[in-house]
């Protein structure tokens, strides 16, 4: 029997619809939608692409795609290892299929089809996932704690963890660009909008430095480079002076990036993820730090390797270390 | 049918006895093999290759060939048997099946052989390629067709009902599904491992044009294809063939059977032999 979260005192009691459409905070700068919109721009051009869902058209944005494009648009119901092959059957045929649902789904239910169909035989198809990693309220069968490790795992796979809703919009077109299967996580809904004032421009398979700092460098995916720069602003109050490294691409990851960051001396390395500390950026960092002889002090942020609570996103993201509070503490901590 | 029409081309039986001999030589170079499904699938191969499908032997990947997805990997010996009596492998490769670095390994994949339109195996991922197939063509105003063949088997994957569901539900006239009942799975007897009857009434109830023919028996062959091909009405069609595992070879159809049948060393030449005897007779 799993405990029920206890609430922390002095702060409101949640609920699980708290936020179920969007991750943003309240009050946050938000684009609605950003996917869907990138993909009907996308689409205007680049005429071989068609849309592909299982049942989740409006929960990952791709209904936008459908009231643009309502003839390239295939609703396949509620069967997600079709979804796959039959994604991959129309990229043999010289499509561009974005075939969306949850990463859960993708993950752990389609994935000998995605594995056999789609990245053994090399087809075209673009794999968009929404509630990844902790961003679900729902339990774990909602949780999709460990799509990362399950796609870095797959060879031929291209894996994408965008972090807000400029990059999510400049992905679509990147990974257009690009030939070949790619899993990116997506956020949907009013998606908070953070890169806009760091000059930011996506680059496949390239991290990137947002800020420098001189003791510690956090490199981090997806929504915890939101949270890592919020955290290095936190940080800055207690003059802790904090660097972000965002790896977008986890795979393939920038080595030449990671590497020339971590092995600057004297800064404590934090890799913050969102997802189970198993198999992930994280463990892709240390192995790749360790296989080139750089050894900084180094530490983890990341999911228990546990099934996650319900509950409302806010506290579990606190509970299990992943808001921009707890990024905070943790690191004050470690520099101790 | 191939493009390049034969003057003098072999008959239909003659095609499918070469089909089979071209299975039994590459089992008795690998000593092993899923010979006895070769040879109960080389009539529907016959027909698929030499009377329904379109084609060009020298272009595998001609855009207005009629494809054809093998969901059964481990049939490759079949295919691959078919692929060279249809001049798609050239028949020197045929000693190298199973070997390291041949375009013919064990179980069949999209990526090593020409002619292999998907990789299979994986039990249960050809109907939902198909379907997606199926979508593409139209979407490109294709008259090609797809042709997929899995085996009564791949009915326990519950993908399969799915991709099932879809093709009628996209109306996909241009799909040919064929399902080999020879009854044999691994752990025994299909019927057995999970019952699939009344399949007819179950593929016609999911909106299949269905014809369930003796998969050994070409004229009938002949007629479920034409008929397959022919159907007016806007939905899938699916042509159960009912085969004899070993079928063209008397004692290996009289073997107890199995999955994965037992052939001896000598009996390879044995097996060929009495092949070319039915050939005779």
């Amino acid at each position: 029997m799993k405990s029920a979260i206890s609430a922390t005192p002095g702060k409101p009691r949640l609920t699980t619809s708290a936020m179920i459409a969007s991750i943003a905070a309240e009050g946050q700068k938000t684009k609605p939608a950003p996917f869907g919109h990138a993909l009907v721009e996308l689409a205007r051009s680049r005429l071989e692409v068609v849309g592909l869902t299982a049942d989740l058209g409006k929960y990952t944005d791709l209904h936008i795609f459908a009231r643009e494009f309502p003839d390239r648009y295939y609703q396949m119901g509620m069967a997600e290892q079709l979804l796959y092959g039959a994604a991959s059957g129309m990229a043999a045929e010289g499509f561009m299929p974005f075939a969306t649902t949850y990463a859960v789904f993708a993950s752990r239910r389609a994935y000998d089809f995605i594995h056999q169909t789609i990245a053994e035989e090399d087809r075209n198809v673009k794999i968009v996932c929404a509630l990844p990693g902790l961003t679900s309220g729902y339990g774990p069968s909602h949780q999709a704690a460990e799509d990362l490790a399950l796609f870095r795992a797959m060879p031929n796979m291209t894996v994408i963890d965008p972090c807000d809703a400029l990059e999510i919009e400049q992905i679509v077109p990147a990974i257009a660009a690009h030939h070949g299967p790619v899993y990116m996580r997506l956020l949907r809904g009013q998606v908070p909008l953070v890169l806009d004032e760091y000059n930011y421009q996506f680059k496949l398979g390239k991290a990137s430095l947002i800020r420098d700092g001189q003791e510690v460098l956090i490199i981090s995916s997806g929504i915890m480079t939101m949270r890592a720069l919020e955290a290095a602003k936190e940080l800055a109050g207690d003059g802790v002076d904090a660097a972000v490294l965002h790896v977008p691409t986890i795979k393939p990851l920038d080595h030449e990036a990671i590497l020339r960051e971590a092995g600057k001396p004297g800064r404590l390395v934090v890799v913050a993820e969102n997802h189970t500390i198993i198999g992930g950026l994280g463990e892709a960092v240390a192995a790749l730090l360790m296989r080139s002889g750089v050894h900084p002090a180094f530490r983890q942020i990341a999911l228990p390797d546990e099934f996650l609570a319900a509950g409302a996103l806010p506290t579990l993201h606190d509970r299990y270390g992943i808001s921009t509070a707890e990024v905070a503490r943790q690191i004050k901590g470690w520099l101790r | 049918m191939s493009t390049n029409t034969l003057v003098n081309a072999p008959t239909l039986p003659q095609r499918a006895r070469n089909i089979r001999r071209n299975a039994l030589r590459m089992g008795e170079v690998q000593g092993q093999g899923y010979i006895a499904q070769a040879l109960d699938i080389s009539d529907v191969l016959a027909v698929a290759y030499f009377h329904a499908m379109r084609y060009r032997p020298e272009e595998p990947t001609w855009e207005d060939r009629d494809r054809f997805l093998l969901s059964n990997g481990h049939y490759a010996i079949a295919l691959y048997a078919a692929l060279i009596e249809a001049g798609i492998i050239p028949q020197t490769e045929l000693e190298t099946y199973g070997f390291d670095e041949s375009r013919l390994p064990m179980s069949g994949m999209a990526s090593y052989t020409p002619g292999m339109e998907m990789s299979g195996g994986s039990l249960g991922l050809g109907l939902s390629i198909a379907v997606g197939m199926g979508l593409g063509l139209k979407r490109k105003g294709s008259k090609s067709r797809v042709f997929t063949l899995f085996s009564d088997g791949e009915l326990d994957e519950g993908s399969k009902w799915e991709a099932m569901m879809s093709a009628a539900h996209h109306k996909l006239d241009n799909l040919i599904a064929i399902i080999d009942v020879n009854n044999q799975q691994a752990d025994g007897p299909s019927k057995q491992m999970m019952g699939f009857e009344p399949l007819v009434d179950k593929l016609e109830a999911f909106g299949w044009f269905v014809r369930r023919v003796d998969g050994n028996d070409l004229d009938a062959v002949v007629a479920a294809f034409d008929a397959a091909s022919s159907h007016p009405q806007p939905q899938p069609r699916v042509i159960v063939a009912d085969t004899l595992m070993g079928k063209g070879v008397p004692f290996l159809e009289q073997r107890e059977k199995n999955h994965f049948i037992r052939v001896e060393a000598h009996e390879w030449k044995l097996a060929l032999a009495e092949l070319d005897a039915e050939d005779r007779s």
